[in-house]
């Protein structure tokens, strides 16, 4: 008798541990939430805009100097917006899910910032180039995404 | 001595020779290479569709624009075998493969053997790169042999037992290196092309086809990808049955790294599209023609 009760207590102990522990891993702070959001829209903005000078690249839509450059000119202001706020400690991909950004970009030594420079560089000169004509718009998409493949090779989780 | 024993003894010799004649490395003549010319310019296209750079710089080396690559090695490449460290083949005379003749580098390359005779572990692709044109290796070499010494010796790879018995490897290539292509159809020159490119030096089928139990490629699912064997992720399945971009996607996705969802590459694949970029176009069109090509896996 004593010993079924100790086992239902010990179980509902147990459950109470293992449902506390469940709401923990849940429980995300919402500011994180809220910055990761944030820089995954960024992204999705630079990829909205690269979807036009792409296409144009690719021949699939029709070049056009103006529409390059404004979708180019997107992509230089978004380059160099400020992102400190989306990055903050603890939103690795060690400590929350939704996200594939490791941790070395918060470790010493990381080279984050070289990479954003890289990027707004590239960006300046897609910005010159997009209305020029459909082959410097082609050079200049290239640095683009080796500069956008330069971060990601080490600081976003491959699964591609 | 006792009959049995005598059988017994036979056999075991029998069988120990057998093992050592099937796990003989296998020579190259030299004389093979008599009359193929190499051209410098034309090697230094071949290291970039083969990768070279891409395992044997130094950890972490970015490349410089124009700069030539130091080939020191020292990279890291885990396995459930053990973890194979990249060698120095720069051309220093010591530490590097400056040393080595035309012949032996070519063996090294294209069969896996080392100028001492010894097998070299599958972590290098010997088995895509013999499936070269020995002409394109002998200019690899001619190129090779331009870019800057480094004397930072070799570390070994950590490897235990029993896959540190490198002669065991032998019977491996005998299971494992197929001869020939793998995809047989190649319609048209332009995906034969493709074909050379992608199952010989740029030997995609090295990440992006699923290993057996002994690290054997399982040609049956030949680009189907699967687990990253050095850890996280998935390698992507790039046949026609994983993969559903248009040619000219991909010819963007290897010249750029845009996804047609204008995502980028990651991992690996960067320094893979770093150096196919710089190929000349009908390049990437022949990958993207041959991907095509390749049997459908779900």
């Amino acid at each position: 008798m004593l010993n079924t009760r100790l086992l239902a207590a010990a179980g509902g102990l147990a459950a109470a541990i293992a449902a506390n522990a469940s709401l923990a891993e849940s429980h995300i702070d919402p500011a994180i939430e809220a910055a990761v959001k944030a820089r995954q829209a960024h992204m999705t903005l630079y990829s909205f805009n690269l979807g036009l000078l792409g296409g144009m690249a690719k021949g699939e839509i029709e070049y056009d100097a103006d529409t390059a450059s404004s979708a180019a000119s997107n992509l230089a202001r978004l380059a160099g917006m400020n992102q400190g706020r989306y990055w903050p400690e603890g939103s690795s991909i060690d400590d929350i899910e939704n996200t594939r950004a490791l941790t070395a970009i918060w470790t010493e030594g990381s080279e984050v910032m070289t990479h954003v420079d890289t990027l707004v560089k590239a960006a300046a000169t897609l910005e010159g180039a997009a209305g020029e004509g459909l082959d410097p718009l082609r050079g200049a998409l290239a640095e683009v995404g080796r500069a956008c493949g330069g971060c990601h090779e080490d600081y976003r989780q491959s699964d591609d | 001595m006792p009959p049995i024993l005598r059988w017994t003894l036979a056999l075991a010799v029998l069988g120990i020779a057998a093992g050592w004649l099937l796990t003989r490395p296998q020579g190259f003549e030299a004389a093979a290479l008599d009359g193929v010319s190499a051209d410098v310019a034309h090697g230094e296209q071949v290291f970039l569709a083969a990768g070279c750079a891409s395992c044997h710089v130094a950890p972490e080396a970015e490349a410089e624009d124009g700069a030539p690559r130091v080939l020191s090695g020292g990279q890291r490449f885990a396995s459930p075998f053990g973890t194979f460290l990249a060698p120095n083949i720069s051309p220093h005379p010591v530490h590097g493969v400056g040393g080595w003749s035309d012949a032996e580098l070519v063996t090294a390359i294209m069969h896996g053997v080392s100028p001492d005779g010894a097998h070299y572990y599958p972590a290098f692709p010997y088995a895509a790169y013999g499936r070269a044109e020995p002409e394109d290796i002998l200019s690899l070499i001619a190129y090779l042999r331009t870019l800057p010494e480094s004397d930072v010796p070799s570390q070994p790879h950590e490897v235990g037992f029993p896959f540190n018995i490198r002669r065991g490897l032998g019977l491996w290539k005998r299971l494992f290196v197929p001869e020939g292509w793998v995809v047989d159809a190649a319609r048209t020159p332009e995906a034969a092309r493709g074909r050379y490119l992608a199952e010989a030096l740029a030997h995609c089928g090295e990440c992006h086809t699923p290993r057996n139990v002994l690290g054997g490629l399982d040609t049956d699912r030949w680009l189907a990808g699967g687990p990253n064997p050095a850890g996280e992720g998935r390698i992507p399945n790039i046949t026609p049955g994983g993969l559903d971009w248009s040619e000219s996607d991909i010819v963007a996705y290897l010249t750029t790294g845009f996804t047609p969802e204008y995502d980028t590459a990651g991992g690996e694949m960067v320094a893979v599209i770093e150096n196919l970029s710089q190929l000349p176009e009908a390049d990437r069109q022949a990958i993207a023609a041959y991907l095509k090509a390749v049997s459908p896996v779900e």
